[in-house]
């Protein structure tokens, strides 16, 4: 018996075709790894899935039987679960309520039945071992819990078929481990896994089955046992990847900027940076590697001058800046690239024209004592956007247009363009093609051998390694670990960003 | 961010509001001090019965200077202490018993040489609350919901203008229903532009509001002026309730009130309850704190909003029945005279909890009853500042002297699929 | 705000230049293409409007119709309307006499939605700036009339901008809603005038009811259509508000003041990240805003009303913000649409007179063609018109 089937799935958006004749199939007991990159399709078809989107065409079949879902209520029934990978809780609920929302246990005129609903809760966590206090607010807990929670979730919905999108993606490599003890037991209980994932990795490892999806296609399957790490990436990007970013050896000068001792508390003066201390030279590129969340944020918004420290001291060019605004830094030669492009690093009402000059309008270059000079302003976009190569090359569109990684290049652009001696640059691929990083990554390489001091903090463990000469790890606010790229491991790395002190 | 209690570093920022709350503090001490005691002479008496009650109680007599010069230092002492010290999460709870005391000096200076009816001004104070409380509660249930509602004034205008011509008509219990109904029907009127075409929810409701002034303004000088018949309805009286009413103070304050005010109890009981324990409730509030979440569990979000707003114009329209059946039975222009808008202070006060908005409710009821009541006893404080009070409280309240509230996350954000 | 995607017929204009390097041309194209970003739409700026106004004054109608009014009262009244806005030299006036403070009105409002905020308080405003400029008005004499005018148009300027800038300095420091904080405001201003004009120093002598001295001749604003009526209201204020709301259009689009204004108000976060002072930038922009409806007061008072009464904003604040809608926030619309409500103004008064239908009719038909306007999704479905640009968002719910 088939427990679930795709046959023939085609969804059509205006102007692209998300998914085109997919066809796949999974049974009781069995982990399937869906992989490819971002707009392979892959979420479209899970939103399929779960009802969220009808198909144009093919059909879904469970348990041989053809369904058809009008909202994620049906599926819901049908026993079909999904894990989002942005987690879908309410924060100010508990545990408790969380999983019970939309299948409350009531009595008379609808009043809820905590009891009943707290023991359901208690029962299925013993059941496979998802240890949870029912009581506890979701915004209090970590990430890794809360996604148990989700997972009680949809096994209190009857789930038979789990779908998990990119599941590891926020976990500490504990908390991945963790992850996968779950999914086994929950394979051994004769669930349907489905995951969703580009850590060809963690595909490899853990499933009995990998499908892999490229322009919204299925363009291979393969046996985890059989297959290597790089024939999946092959099949998955359509041509042979290059991992590595070519760099020569770093010609290192001086310090640039000096961090001592930075502190940052929450509003409750719980510590999130805690005694941060480090230099980065002229030259150099210092790679900051982590699980989000453990600080890397709140640091970067010390050094760029967004966020005031409880306690230490940021010294940019000999310059003690600590308390100085990030007006004033960035005159004095930082340039900072944001971690959220589209909430942080551009107006996506401004034409590409104004975002290229965010953060220097107001420089003699661009603007008068109060006026703006436009010849200027329009001869700098047409130069950049040639120069970075942003496309459509029309610096009169609205920035909100463009594609993700032309977005993260016009960013790049404002960043780079400058003559800076000090770059921080956070999350700089972040949801961007493949064509995009390499371009985004030399552009890094570049300012650092003419001499910029370069700062990157990625949650991708693999870019850290690839770019950077240095590498921090940060843990809990504390930077836990401080290697020469050269001289450490990936393996090294991760036990430090999952907690492991010297 | 979170309930956990653990030990806690005071930031920069909590520091200092806590300092300037003790410096508040230690000014209304310095102001007793000042203002009250070089003008307060004799004794201060307090009716404590009215006369037709069964069980008559004495009046209380407090010599002037001597109350005064010690709530003066209740105060500094409150003061120096979180100044110093800080109460901590109790702050609020503090100040609002220290401005209670800055108000008992008041009344003793007022009332220094004459006689004062306590148990009126308390009397008052709920009967003046309810048209708050209510209109506070109608904005929570919409808000809980994810919809915001500046409404309140425009529904409450409306409820009381279609109360007292349907009253007017058909007696004061079809002129209650119909006002209710006029309140879900303009309550349907934002949640189907703030939902179905996504308008944005302040427009919506300004527009709501600028609509009922107008409307009714419009029909008062074309209609009632002619016919005065329609503007001309029963009011419903106080029914004192058998044996709680007797009692001595409580009784009179509390059960010997108008069904409107006994109404508002039951209501904010009701939907505390709704809200909290129910099924309803709790889908009600998912929706307003994450659609998305809702949604992907199958709950319609949309169906959910559109009901919660309905519930809340209900309660609104009702509450404006208040000003005209329930008080003075016939309509004037602009009657509501801005409670709307008081109402949503309080509700943002409460944080947008039903019980707290009774409770901030009351504090704005109080300084409407306690503008009446100084201004008969010919205090030498303009009234026009006196009315300022409560615009001035919820300035402080809502940039957030006494702690900042935290909003439902998707109030005002229209749910759209993607 | 219109986007504007690829203009082929500009790249292709760019060939034809000859001599011109291919690059200088593509410069100058791009500062005609990006700065004109945005100029009003003419065509979107007038469809939606136009429906939206015709379908106000149909159901206007059906409600007159539903209190007693036969279909030919309904048509008498709309006619009175009209001819009451424009049919005379008399009507024209008054309507410019109507849409002068409601230009300003609007333009407080408009900038401020322009920079992320939404100004409930221009009533407050209005209320304070007409107060100092009465005060001015009254009390310096001895000066000769255009500086008279001048300082007494700054009091305003300076009274409304005070008032602006409380809420914006309480959003910049706390966080506080700016609905809320200019709502209170309003309320706290109106007791404040009401109080004030009681006092010795500002009563005028010899009254017990509320109202001020009157102000000097020398203060009054210059009539300039007295030669063809003597009676003819209309003064050189009109001229002072589309003077401001060209400066507006130039403060917005062309500074760097106007930048920043504008970033904050479409991305606050990513303001905060390009170094820009989002609080000061709130501060800023609720004084200017504020400043704006300060002028409004003041050109009443200098204008038209001679002294100050309790309330004599008369609602033009809350105008203000149906006038920003219908002009979308940008400062060309927003004198069109004031001289759309100044003309209902004008011609409300006259329909009361001639054709006894009451003057808040007139509110009612403004509340409906704000709704219109800002539902164009509805009037499209009416009308079966086809979408053009998306409109933004104004507000982002409480925390916003």
């Amino acid at each position: 018996m088939t427990r679930l089937e795709l046959r023939g799935i085609t969804k059509r958006f205006p102007g692209v075709i998300a998914n085109q004749d997919i066809s796949l199939k999974a049974e009781p007991g069995q982990v399937l790894a869906l992989v490819g990159e971002n707009g392979a399709g892959k979420t479209t078809l899970m939103n399929i899935l779960y009802g969220l989107y009808q198909p144009d065409d093919g059909q879904i079949l469970l348990d041989d039987k053809p369904v058809k879902f009008k909202g994620p209520g049906d599926a819901i029934a049908a026993g079909i679960g999904m894990v989002h990978q942005h987690f879908m809780l309410v924060p100010v609920f508990t545990v408790y309520e969380n999983v019970i929302l939309g299948v409350e246990p009531t009595g008379a005129a609808g009043v809820i039945k905590t009891k009943v609903a707290r023991d359901e809760v208690i029962e299925i966590s013993n059941r496979y071992g998802l240890a949870v206090d029912p009581d506890a607010l979701v915004e209090d807990l970590p990430v890794g819990i809360r996604q148990r929670v989700e997972i009680i979730k949809v096994l209190l919905r009857g789930a038979q078929v789990l779908v998990f999108d990119e599941p590891t993606s926020v976990l500490t490599p504990q908390e991945v481990e963790e992850f996968f003890v779950i999914v086994k037991e929950l394979r051994d209980a004769g669930k349907t896994i489905i995951f969703i994932t580009h850590k060809l990795k963690e595909a490899i490892s853990f499933s009995n089955q990998i499908v892999v999806l490229r322009g919204g296609q299925v363009v291979g399957s393969a046996d985890p046992k059989t297959v290597s790490e790089e024939e999946v990436a092959a099949m998955m990007v359509g041509r042979e990847v290059d991992l590595v970013v070519d760099k020569e050896v770093a010609r290192v000068g001086e310090v640039k900027l000096r961090v001592r001792n930075l502190m940052v508390v929450d509003d409750y003066g719980r510590p999130l940076v805690d005694g941060v201390t480090f230099d980065l030279k002229g030259g150099e590129i210092v790679g900051v590697a982590g699980v989000q969340g453990n600080g890397q944020t709140e640091l970067v918004e010390v050094i760029t001058g967004l966020r005031q420290p409880a306690k230490g001291q940021v010294e940019l060019l000999g310059v003690d800046v600590t308390f100085k605004s990030a007006r004033e830094r960035h005159a004095l030669g930082m340039a900072h690239v944001p971690e959220d492009r589209q909430d942080m690093g551009m107006v996506g009402a401004f034409s590409v024209m104004e975002n290229l000059i965010l953060d220097s309008y107001y420089s003699p270059t661009f603007a008068g004592a109060i006026t703006l000079k436009r010849q200027p302003i329009a001869k700098n976009a047409v130069d950049l956007v040639e120069q970075f190569d942003i496309r459509p090359p029309m610096p009169a569109v609205a920035a909100s247009t463009l594609s993700g990684g032309n977005q993260q290049k016009m960013i790049v652009a404002r960043e780079f363009s400058r003559d800076v001696p000090v770059i921080v640059c956070s999350q700089p691929t972040r949801g961007v093609d493949v064509g995009s990083i390499e371009y985004i990554h030399a552009q890094i390489v570049a300012k650092r051998d003419q001499g910029a001091a370069v700062l990157v903090v990625s949650t991708e463990l693999d870019e850290v390694i690839a770019l950077s000469d240095r590498i921090l790890v940060m843990f809990q606010g504390r930077v836990v670990a401080e290697r020469v790229t050269s001289e450490t491991s990936p393996t090294e790395l991760g036990l430090y960003m999952a907690g492991r002190t010297n | 961010m979170s309930t956990v209690k653990q030990a806690k570093v005071l930031t920069k920022g909590q520091r200092r509001r806590a300092q300037i709350l003790g410096v508040i503090m230690l000014l209304l001490s310095v102001a007793v001090v000042w203002l009250f005691i070089p003008n307060a002479a004799g004794q201060a008496t307090f009716g404590l019965s009215t006369p037709d009650e069964a069980i008559q109680l004495d009046p209380l007599v407090v010599p002037a200077t001597g109350s005064l010069w010690f709530l003066a230092a209740v105060l500094a002492f409150l003061g120096g202490t979180q100044f110093f010290r800080g109460f901590q999460s109790k702050a609020t709870i503090f100040l609002g018993v220290a401005l209670l005391i800055f108000v008992a000096a008041l009344l003793v200076w007022a009332t220094a040489g004459k006689d004062f009816s306590l148990i009126g001004m308390l009397s008052s104070t709920i009967a003046r609350c309810v048209p708050i409380a209510l209109g506070a509660l109608a904005g929570i249930l919409c808000e809980r919901s994810g919809v915001i509602n500046i409404a309140i004034e425009g529904m409450l205008l409306g409820g009381a203008f279609v109360g007292v011509v349907v009253g007017s008509l058909v007696g004061g219990i079809g002129g209650l229903l119909a006002a209710t109904a006029s309140g879900a029907v303009l309550a349907w009127f934002l949640a189907f532009f703030a939902i179905r075409y996504r308008v944005d929810q302040i427009i919506v409701g300004i527009v709501i509001n600028i609509f009922v002034l107008g409307l009714t303004s419009f029909l008062t000088a074309q209609v009632l002026v002619s016919r005065p018949d329609l503007n001309d309805a029963p009011i419903l009286t106080a029914w004192q309730i058998p044996i709680l009413g007797d009692i001595p103070i409580i009784g009179p304050t509390f059960f010997n009130q108008t069904w409107f005010v006994y109404a508002t109890f039951i209501l904010v009981a009701l939907i505390a309850f709704g809200l909290f324990r129910t099924r309803w409730g709790l889908r009600t509030r998912s929706v307003g704190e994450n659609p998305k979440a809702a949604d992907t569990v199958g709950i319609n979000v949309n169906r959910t909003r559109y009901i919660a707003v309905t519930l809340g114009g209900l309660v609104g329209g009702f509450a404006g029945a208040w000003f005209t059946i329930g008080t003075v039975g016939r309509f004037d222009e602009n009657m509501t005279g801005g409670r709307g808008f008081i109402a949503l202070a309080a509700m943002i006060f409460a944080r947008w909890n039903p019980i707290g908005a009774l409770a901030a409710a009351t504090v704005f009821g109080f300084s409407d009853s306690l503008q009446q009541k100084l201004a008969v006893l010919q205090v030498p404080i303009p009234s026009e500042f006196l009315a300022m009070a409560p615009y001035l409280v919820t300035i402080v309240v809502v940039a957030g002297l006494v702690g900042r509230a935290r909003a439902p996350a998707a109030d005002g954000q229209p749910y759209v699929k993607e | 705000m219109a986007e504007q995607p690829g203009r082929a017929g500009l790249d292709a204009r760019d060939e034809t230049l000859g001599q011109e390097s291919v690059q200088g041309a593509s410069v100058r194209a791009a500062v005609m293409q990006s700065f004109a970003v945005d100029r009003l739409d003419w065509r979107t700026a007038f469809l939606v409007p136009g429906l939206a106004i015709f379908s106000a004054l149909v159901i206007g109608g059906l409600i007159l119709m539903a209190t007693g009014s036969s279909f030919s009262d309904v048509l008498s009244a709309y006619r009175a309307l009209f001819m009451g806005a424009f049919g005379s030299w008399r009507a024209i006036s008054e309507t410019l006499v109507a849409a002068t403070p409601l230009i300003l009105a609007g333009l407080a409002v408009a900038l401020a939605f322009r920079a992320g905020l939404f100004n409930i308080g221009g009533e407050g405003q209005i209320l304070i700036g007409g107060l100092f400029a009465v005060i001015l008005g009254f009390s310096i004499s001895g000066v000769p009339a255009p500086l008279h005018i001048t300082l007494a148009l700054l009091g305003g300027v300076l009274g409304g901008a005070i008032w602006g800038a409380i809420p914006g300095y309480l959003k910049a420091k706390t966080g506080a809603h700016e609905v809320i904080t200019t709502i209170m405001l309003n309320f706290i201003a109106l007791r404040l005038l009401d109080y004030l004009l009681l006092r010795s120093f500002i009563q005028r002598e010899g009254r017990n009811d509320p109202v001020s001295e009157s102000i000097l001749p020398s203060a009054q604003l210059p009539r300039f259509l007295t030669p063809v009526d003597p009676s003819l209201r209309v003064h050189i204020g009109i001229f002072i508000a589309i003077a401001i709301a060209a400066l507006t259009q130039w403060l917005l689009f062309r500074t760097k003041l106007g930048f920043e204004m504008r970033a904050v108000g479409a991305n606050p976060v990513a303001a905060k990240y390009a170094g820009i002072n989002v609080g000061r930038s709130y501060v800023i922009t609720m004084a200017i805003a504020g400043g704006m409806a300060g002028v409004a007061g003041a050109l009443q008072i200098l204008g038209v009303l001679g002294r100050a009464t309790p309330g004599f904003s008369a609602r033009l604040g809350f105008d203000g913000i149906a006038v920003a809608l219908l002009g979308r926030s940008n400062p060309y619309g927003v004198v069109l649409a004031a001289l759309l409500f100044g003309a209902l103004r004008a011609g409300g008064q006259e329909m009361q007179a001639t054709a006894n239908v009451g003057i808040d009719i007139i509110a009612v038909i403004q509340a409906l063609i704000i709704i219109f306007v800002a539902a164009p999704a509805l009037i499209r479905a009416i009308y079966r018109v086809k979408a053009s640009s998306a409109q933004a968002p104004i507000s982002k719910g409480w925390s916003g």
